[in-house]
């Protein structure tokens, strides 16, 4: 390793050192202005009244604070519930908000230089490291040491990784009172942008869209030489951080509904939910256009696409999990499970969400057409499960927590939806193969290891077989990888896409006898 | 079990399960064992390279799950044949425990040459073809290695330069002939793969031969000294001089050997209900005019167990290979090549077209008997389609419509550089011809695939 990059990687440790120890700065008190301001109207007087005790106290930690806080709200709402006084339960959860009004740390004092100190050095770091990879060596290949590495390889750096993954992502989807200081430190960002402060999920995003970003131009060092892959990272990173990141906050700028136009249902679960309709509805010409053209992306988009290009399209090129799964998982590819067994699964459990999905939604729909008639507040449990169990559990905490345990594609591959519709229309009515090159299969095996879907390349392309499978996301590394030049991502005619008879070319002694 | 027609197969590589495999797809009746002590369960020896180099742990060189062999009744035998017995048709292990067969294949495959160099059992000197090989290489390379020395200018001492290289340990690679695998490659190639092998700081040493392997008084090796007397201090040697039949077990029993065991066509020895195929094969006649009568490669071990798999199912069928066709990667660049392209040709019967890219990394050869009809193919750092190839050979396309088509043989990974474009040029410069260039597509000049 050069001396730069070891410096980098000191730099990102100490970024992701400070990074990890800010949550922890600071004091927090309550008093009766901040719960008015951060209250809504009904609870005001409640609040007001319950946290009473706490007013004037300075904590000297969030743990202190959010458990004195969880107690006293705990106890009043428990005591409605043991009266069945349902209506007079406080729902809401407000300790977030309380949180970050009473917090009072050097990191709310001095964002910038604590933005610099975590945030910024990591950046710094990871691109001190990356950009000089690879760098005297010629194009090629570059897997060597993969399986020699405890990162890579489930060792002991991989299960901290994947711990540390797993542990920010549940604080982040349901204990976010414990990162008021880092949501704070990103606030300036945000108010830059979108002219509001932050929440949590402004901060997942800016670090997201960075570490795509970062990792994007590992890429590009990894696959010097391979203008498909190239191309390919470059556009996840162009879709990220426009689409997903800098679009949906200047619309809310320019006081228009928040919305990232390549997100697609069912990934994008929440669209047809009662209050983006109303948003859509009540935004004017944009709200309608967008209503419009996200049900275009569903119905036209979609196979249309797909059919031209298989679901390569979105999944490698355009698509957020995807796009983090192709540069920060790209490390952990090879971790997937190629087995038949979990292909078995595999099947079952994401078709299994993308029903869940089309039911709930269909509930919703229903629901909201009749009125609020059909099923009443029903839909919400649904939701808030869905929200829970798929969108948080799944997508978030094992999605990303686990690319060090079973690879970079968990989700896409165990259980996204939108995953399994693209994937129908790639297995049935598509132009897009892998074509295997005759009979020069070595059977060695780089294909289906470095395949990040799980799919045993190799099974195919040994036979003498083209690959369709509803699973792959075409990120074309089976290709790059094999020694051999067998493999090749293809959008053709139909017609012999699917040959379940192959016959391997070269041996003209057995095809004289078929 | 009894009653049962029982095959048995000795060698559990490419050739030996490629024809059990197919044996029980044709039957699905006979008994089928496969007999190995290298590893009970098949992989693919060519990827031993990549578990020493971390691309891969040695399960993921398994083609197949563990349950297929159960699930398809192929029965695994992870002993070592120490004899056979041909008149009671019976192998006997060296645990001492025996096998009975009714008919028997023999799929043994090769070991690495070794010519009498003195010093070649020492410690830290060996070949690469087995599993076993590679573990010894792995604990003979954990540490303590200043230097290696690989000698045997083929495909390899190429990889295993390329393994030491990985473990950034200097590589000495010592090459008897003036050029790399030059009695494959002509020379213009095999050229151009040498400057790849110092582009990547292995020592290549063209026209240098191995005198004698030096040891310590512990039995390790210490050095070697080449034939024009320069000593090279080093603490491994690859042998890598080609590979032979790894018959040695057989010897001095009825059964009729030369290099390898002697088959006709139909693969069958001298002894009845006994056959042999892939490496350890020798042919009575070169199977077809470009081909030798020991076929060493991946490709033909399978082609022979497909086909000795019809005639063991009662369908008797003689070897018929098609074309030629190969491929390896030397370091980076991928090679392929299809047809006949020898190392050197007669240039009153033979016409050569030849292109190479600027980068030194990108080549192709085309070679042409004088009625321009298409001979063979060899391209050198980008990808072409054998379904092409092997229609062209078969239909005997001419030269000038092989590269007039040439776009339609391309299969390098979408927007790569479309050097087919820079070989139609050359080829209308070098020979004329009446077809128009390909254009590039409105994508590749949108990214700038430049060739």
């Amino acid at each position: 390793m050069k001396l730069i990059q070891k410096l980098g990687l000191l730099l990102f440790l100490i970024g992701l050192g400070s990074f990890i120890l800010i949550p922890f700065l600071g004091s927090y008190s309550l008093d009766k202005e901040l719960i008015l301001a951060n209250t809504k109207e009904i609870h005001q007087e409640k609040l007001v009244e319950v946290l009473e005790p706490m007013y004037g106290e300075a904590f000297s930690s969030n743990f202190a604070f959010l458990s004195t806080f969880n107690g006293y709200f705990d106890s009043y709402n428990d005591k409605l519930k043991a009266n069945s006084q349902w209506d007079d339960v406080i729902w809401d959860d407000y300790s977030f908000a309380f949180a970050l009004a009473g917090l009072e740390s050097p990191v709310k004092e001095n964002p910038w230089l604590f933005l610099f100190l975590s945030i910024g050095l990591a950046v710094i770091g990871g691109l001190l490291y990356n950009l000089p990879k690879h760098q005297d060596e010629p194009e090629g290949i570059k897997n060597n040491g993969t399986f020699h590495s405890s990162l890579k390889n489930r060792g002991i750096v991989g299960m901290l990784t994947g711990s540390f993954l797993i542990t920010f992502y549940i604080v982040l989807y349901w204990f976010p009172a414990y990162l008021v200081n880092l949501v704070s430190m990103v606030s300036p960002i945000s108010e830059m942008l979108s002219g509001n402060p932050a929440s949590q999920w402004f901060l997942y995003g800016l670090i997201y869209t960075l570490a795509i970003i970062v990792m994007g131009i590992r890429m590009f060092r990894k696959y010097r030489g391979n203008k498909y892959q190239q191309l390919r990272t470059a556009s996840v990173m162009f879709f990220q951080t426009a689409f997903a990141f800098l679009i949906p906050e200047i619309l809310v700028l320019l006081n228009q509904p928040y919305f990232d136009f390549k997100n697609i249902w069912p990934l994008d679960y929440d669209f047809f939910y009662d209050y983006q309709i109303s948003t859509f509805l009540s935004s004017g010409g944009v709200g309608m256009f967008m209503l419009i053209w996200g049900i275009l992306l569903i119905i036209v988009g979609v196979p249309t696409f797909t059919y031209f290009f298989g679901k390569r399209w979105y999944c490698s090129w355009v698509c957020g999990c995807g796009g983090l799964a192709e540069t920060v998982g790209d490390p952990f590819r090879q971790l997937s499970d190629k087995s038949v067994k979990a292909w078995k699964y595999e099947r079952y459990i994401i078709h299994g969400v993308l029903v869940l999905a089309v039911v709930m939604t269909t509930v919703t729909i229903a629901n909201y057409f009749s009125g609020f008639s059909f099923l009443g507040n029903a839909t919400n449990q649904l939701h808030s499960f869905y929200g829970f169990a798929i969108g948080s559990a799944f997508a978030g905490v094992v999605g990303t927590g686990f690319y060090p345990f079973m690879g970079n594609r968990v989700w896409c591959r165990f259980g996204c939806p939108l995953a399994a519709y693209l994937g129908i229309v790639q297995r049935f009515k598509s132009r897009f193969r892998i074509t295997t090159n005759g009979g020069q299969c070595i059977s060695c095996g780089n294909c289906s290891t470095y395949c990040e879907m799980g799919i045993d390349v190799r099974a195919y392309a040994q036979k003498g077989q083209n690959i369709v499978r509803s699973s792959c996301v075409g990120c074309g590394v089976c290709s790059a990888v094999c020694p051999r030049g067998v493999l090749k991502l293809e959008n053709g005619n139909e017609e012999n896409r699917i040959n379940d008879f192959p016959i391997l070319i070269g041996n003209n002694s057995v095809k004289l006898n078929v | 079990m009894s009653g049962k027609r029982h095959v048995v197969i000795i060698g559990n590589g490419i050739s030996g399960v490629t024809c059990a495999r197919n044996l029980r797809k044709l039957d699905d009746k006979v008994r089928i064992t496969l007999v190995s002590g290298e590893s009970k369960y098949f992989f693919s020896r060519t990827a031993l390279m990549y578990i020493y180099m971390g691309h891969m742990k040695f399960e993921h060189t398994q083609p197949y799950e563990n349950w297929f062999w159960e699930k398809n009744r192929l029965e695994l035998k992870e002993e070592w044949v120490s004899e056979i017995d041909y008149s009671s048709k019976h192998l006997i292990f060296q645990s001492g425990e025996n096998l009975p067969y009714d008919d028997l294949v023999i799929a043994v495959g090769s070991k690495p040459n070794k010519f009498g160099w003195p010093g070649q059992e020492l410690k830290g000197v060996q070949g690469l073809y087995s599993k076993q090989d590679l573990e010894l290489m792995e604990s003979s390379t954990q540490s303590g290695v200043s230097r290696a020395v690989i000698v045997g200018g083929g495909l390899i001492g190429i990889e295993m330069a390329e393994m030491l290289a990985y473990k950034k340990i200097p590589v000495t690679f010592l090459v008897r002939e003036s050029g790399f695998w030059d009695n494959i490659l002509p020379k213009a190639e095999s050229e151009m793969i040498g400057k790849h092998i110092l582009e990547h700081h292995i020592d290549l040493r063209l026209e240098s031969e191995l005198d004698e392997i030096l040891g310590d008084e512990s039995g390790r090796v210490k050095g070697i000294r080449t034939k024009s007397g320069e000593e090279i201090p080093c603490q491994f040697v690859g042998l890598t001089a080609g590979v032979s039949p790894n018959i040695d077990f057989l010897k001095g029993s009825e059964l009729a050997l030369n290099r390898g065991v002697k088959v006709n066509l139909n693969f069958q020895t001298n002894i009845p209900n006994v056959y042999s195929i892939g490496d350890c094969a020798e042919f009575d006649q070169a199977p077809a005019a470009d081909r030798k009568p020991i076929e060493q490669v991946w490709y033909t071990g399978r082609m022979h167990g497909e086909t000795l798999a019809h005639t063991l199912a009662g369908r008797p069928i003689a070897y018929k290979p098609g074309h030629w066709f190969n491929s390896a990667k030397f370091l980076d660049i991928e090679y392929q090549t299809y047809g006949t392209v020898p190392a050197s040709w007669d240039s009153s019967k033979i016409d050569s077209f030849y292109w190479e890219h600027s980068s030194g990394k990108i080549a192709f050869r085309m070679l042409m008997d004088k009625s321009g009809m298409l001979v063979g193919i060899n391209n050198f750092g980008f990808r072409l389609r054998h379904e092409f190839f092997d229609r062209a050979l078969t239909d005997k396309w001419s030269g000038a419509k092989v590269i007039a088509k040439l776009e339609k043989a391309n299969f390098d990974p979408e927007f790569s550089a479309p050097f087919y474009i820079e070989i139609q040029k050359e080829f209308k410069k070098q020979f004329g011809g009446d077809f128009s260039v390909s254009k590039p597509s409105f994508i590749q000049k949108l990214f700038g695939a430049n060739v």
